[in-house]
């Protein structure tokens, strides 16, 4: 099975010192309280989504992501992981002191102070996302961010709380699995959609030559008009169910945030599923993007700075029901014109989910509609 | 790392073309060639050691949770 990134996964759970002598301690530590996205985040660093990080970036960490897309020992690495404080919370705080962060009044996790700096948040901007328009959900999401950064290694003392948690599993079990299941080439997809047709010739023309498929839907906060976790995650069951080998595929959700950094984001989420154990990934088009920032296929062409990555991308360009073939076909199989085509349009079926009515068979298994539609209203308001 | 070694029964040509090779890669000798050999191939191969307990008890729970 392929490595994690970077060799080994981290494990930062809070092992070494037993949780109860900790509590008799938790009144010396200094307490930043966080929010469930931190929570969720320090997590992914613990459970080894993340490896090889073991904490929160320092300067010089920080400043090589930016500037070269790699980590000081070469690694690469293109989305910052920081951790940031305000200005008054900085000045109690100098390097080496341990911090508690607290989640509701709970102490959820420890930071080891090793690093204060202060980003230049317009360079961080157009170095991660390729714009300073505040109008980019990332770049606005990075501006509101506090200005002093800590950087450190962290230890979590408790998971969050998150909802479908039969569908949550860490890298070291996603391994486990993988071994147990006899898979050794394992491609990881990406989702934050409901599965209509051209998603499933996708995901199974990837299966075609690997052992296993990995759909890894991304769960936690959602932009309005989005799929509902609980569709995309009820909507791939029953898809699986009746359309998929079992011993073939597996549902595990993602927790984490989307950045919307297309191309940087698209590597990132190929080391994330690399840590899971999958050997391929697969990257449609404007993986990761928002708007117009990003060309369609920056998210594809930007792996070729990076050969060493250590994880196979899968290229997937177009693809449509073509008439005349009778099947579903992409750019690379079928010599028909456009006239003949037939796309998957998110839109017209979203359009029509809204109205209560079932896509065409040809667009959407009606299984996976029924899913949809018995739910009042599918999308995030 | 031990220096505790055991042997290993290879075919005598790979071992001449082993010891051709490890010449113009500066190793001492046959032995110390492969050896790095394999810790080359061990390690690409996924060298994540879980403890047989913990990896149990992982099945476990992905056989409650319906993966297995």
């Amino acid at each position: 099975m392929v490595k994690p990134h970077g060799g080994r996964l981290a494990n930062r759970f809070l092992s070494k010192r037993p949780i109860d002598k900790f509590k008799d301690e938790a009144d010396e530590f200094i307490k930043i309280p966080i929010n469930k996205e931190t929570h969720i985040e320090l997590e992914n660093i613990a459970i080894g989504t993340f490896s090889p990080l073991e904490g929160y970036m320092a300067q010089n960490d920080f400043e090589s992501v930016l500037d070269t897309n790699r980590l000081p020992t070469g690694l690469a690495w293109t989305i910052p992981i920081v951790f940031d404080v305000t200005e008054k919370q900085a000045k109690l705080l100098e390097k080496e002191i341990e911090l508690a962060l607290t989640y509701q009044g709970e102490i959820v996790a420890l930071l080891k102070v090793e690093d204060i700096f202060n980003p230049d948040k317009k360079y961080w901007a157009k170095a991660v996302f390729n714009t300073t328009d505040i109008e980019h959900p990332g770049v606005s999401r990075l501006y509101s961010r506090n200005n002093i950064l800590l950087g450190g290694t962290i230890d979590l003392l408790k998971r969050p709380e998150a909802p479908f948690s039969q569908y949550r599993l860490t890298p070291k079990e996603t391994r486990v699995l993988f071994k147990a299941k006899g898979w050794r080439t394992i491609v990881g997809f990406q989702t934050r959609n409901a599965p209509h047709i051209g998603h499933e010739y996708v995901q199974k023309t990837a299966l075609t030559f690997v052992d296993g498929i990995f759909i890894n839907p991304v769960i936690g906060k959602k932009k309005t008009g989005d799929f509902k976790d609980e569709v995309i995650l009820k909507s791939y069951q029953t898809l699986i169910d009746h359309y998929y080998l079992k011993e073939r595929a597996v549902l595990v959700t993602l927790l984490t945030e989307m950045r919307y950094a297309g191309p940087k984001e698209a590597i990132f989420h190929a080391i994330m599923r690399k840590n899971y154990g999958c050997s391929h990934f697969i990257i449609g088009r404007d993986h990761a993007g928002v708007g117009n920032y990003y060309p369609p296929f920056a998210a594809q062409d930007i792996f070729e700075e990076f050969p060493d990555l250590g994880i196979v991308p899968l290229f997937f360009k177009s693809f449509s029901r073509c008439t005349k073939c009778g099947s579903v076909v992409n750019e690379k199989i079928c010599p028909h014109s456009p006239e003949f085509h037939i796309n998957f349009s998110g839109t017209q079926i979203r359009n029509m989910l809204i109205q209560g009515k079932h896509p065409p068979e040809e667009q959407m298994r009606p299984e996976v509609s029924d899913i949809i539609l018995q739910h009042e209203n599918p999308f995030v308001e | 790392m031990s220096n505790n070694k055991k042997s290993v029964e290879i075919s005598e040509h790979l071992y001449k073309l082993l010891k051709r090779k490890m010449n113009t890669n500066k190793f001492n000798s046959v032995d110390d060639y492969i050896e790095h050999i394999l810790l080359q191939l061990y390690q690409a191969e996924g060298s994540e050691e879980i403890d047989p307990d913990e990896e149990e008890e992982i099945k476990k729970r992905l056989e409650q949770l319906g993966y297995l």
